[in-house]
């Protein structure tokens, strides 16, 4: 068995208009910089894919990945906690402009809703949000004399995901805080796909280590160095760059 | 009489907080805490995008933008740090596990309600993990101004604006007070001590109620 692609491009060549896409990361800390530029690149050279749903913790900051996505009018809906970043304009103007929709859920709810749509549960319920504006139309149930609100499950057909190390069996390990996302959303996915740091004989990484084991990855491309969006937005990169 | 600083409330809310009590310090202003434990106690302190026991920030020039905090500030590793995702970070928090979680308020209601995360309708709306953090945590502590810039009280009856949670707050640190939330009441426990009772009610929403002592406010020059 061997799960890795050839490069990029054949990383996201399965992403269709409509599909709901999970993106790893947490602001820029495993934020899968090249696979999104990837997507951005097969969107401007054949008009494919558009109108995707859009699962991350955030709305992008800047103008280079999950913002210079959203840039590019690819995403019709953003499904996040916090759309908010040093530098948001890109998403504020076009949701401000009703040009893109949001739904927002709290952080913790986002997390297990990805995480029971990995795990086979429909829904579940959560203290999270009961009383607010939040949990409106949600179904409440009292357990042991508290009110708890329904949450359901998020799937998507597709993960881009970030990690460190991984083999061709798809084991992953993680770098420090950038794991986040990544594994739930490796769990939730049809598809998900991992641009790795780091891509090793299986048996190189320890058992004991391995944090999402290869059964909830579907491809893996070696992506040596990777760019931190941190480091880009100081450098006010812009992603496609502007032909001079 | 002069009104504590940010600074001042964050040292006061620090005391409270025992050795080896697990923390959730909110975004902003409620990180400062950290800076003001106790000599001998050592809090371990949990952020959400999945890290317990971090340090402080680096030099400018040493981030690693991998190791960063609920904020997206760069922090450092510690002897005993330990990563998770994000699902597990959300159990610790949900799971009753935390001990304390400090937050800023834009209202706090005499029955522990909290309005933090949204000013109305205006604009983006952005929650992040305020709504996950009220519940759960066995405290949750805010830390405010008393008043709002126009002088509007911000303890109050009931918050006007939308709710990050129903009745979870157990004790607020203002610039002029310590408040406890008891059985749908604000119990003053401490106050500056060139305020009086009278003043200091004035400048809050709902009726403050007394439970024997008042101890003066008593902050160090920060």
């Amino acid at each position: 068995m061997d799960k890795t692609l050839p490069d990029l491009a054949a990383a996201v060549a399965g992403i269709e208009d409509g599909m709901t896409v999970m993106i790893g990361g947490f602001g820029g800390s495993g934020a899968p910089i090249e696979l999104i530029h990837a997507l951005i690149d097969r969107h401007i050279a054949t008009g494919h894919p558009t109108n995707l749903t859009v699962v991350n913790n955030n709305a992008g900051n800047g103008h280079v990945g999950l913002a210079a996505l959203i840039e590019q009018g690819i995403v019709a809906k953003l499904i996040c906690s916090f759309p908010r970043s040093a530098d948001p304009r890109v998403f504020t103007d076009l949701y401000l402009a009703g040009k893109i929709e949001l739904e927002l859920v709290p952080q913790g709810t986002l997390a297990e809703r990805i995480r029971a749509g990995g795990a086979g549960i429909p829904a579940f319920y959560t203290p999270t949000s009961y009383g607010t504006d939040l949990a409106r139309g949600k179904k409440i149930e009292e357990f042991e004399g508290r009110p708890y609100v329904q949450e359901r499950w998020l799937k998507a057909d597709y993960a881009l995901v970030k990690a460190d190390k991984g083999d061709r069996l798809g084991n992953l390990t993680y770098r420090m805080a950038a794991r986040n996302f990544g594994p739930l959303m490796c769990m939730a996915a049809k598809t998900a796909i991992v641009q790795v740091s780091q891509l090793v004989e299986p048996g190189t990484i320890d058992p004991e280590t391995v944090i999402t084991p290869g059964i909830f990855v579907q491809g893996l491309v070696e992506v040596a160095n990777p760019a931190q969006e941190e480091d880009l937005n100081r450098a006010n990169a812009v992603y496609p760059e502007p032909v001079q | 009489m002069t009104k504590l600083t940010s600074t001042q409330i964050a040292w006061r809310a620090a005391q409270d907080i025992d050795d080896g009590a697990y923390v959730n310090l909110g975004i902003g202003f409620p990180e400062m805490v950290a800076k003001f434990q106790p000599p001998g106690r050592q809090a371990i302190f949990h952020t959400e995008n999945g890290i317990l026991g971090f340090g402080e920030a680096p030099a400018p020039g040493l981030e690693d933008w991998d190791l960063i905090n609920a904020g997206k500030k760069a922090v450092t590793l510690k002897p005993g740090t330990a990563f998770f995702h994000h699902a597990d970070s959300f159990a610790m928090v949900r799971g009753g596990h935390l001990d304390v979680a400090i937050l800023g308020a834009y209202e706090v209601a005499e029955n522990g309600d909290l309005a933090n995360w949204s000013t109305g309708p205006k604009g983006v709306p952005a929650v992040g993990g305020a709504m996950d953090l009220v519940h759960g945590a066995k405290r949750v502590a805010v830390i405010t101004e008393h008043v709002t810039k126009d002088g509007k009280p911000k303890l109050v009856q009931k918050c006007a604006l939308p709710l990050t949670g129903v009745g979870c707050v157990t004790r607020v640190y203002t610039s002029l007070a310590v408040v406890d939330i008891q059985d749908g009441h604000f119990v003053l426990r401490e106050k500056l001590a060139g305020l009086s009772f009278d003043e200091l009610q004035s400048l809050t929403g709902a009726t403050l109620h007394l439970d024997g002592d008042v101890a003066d406010l008593i902050v160090p020059e920060l």
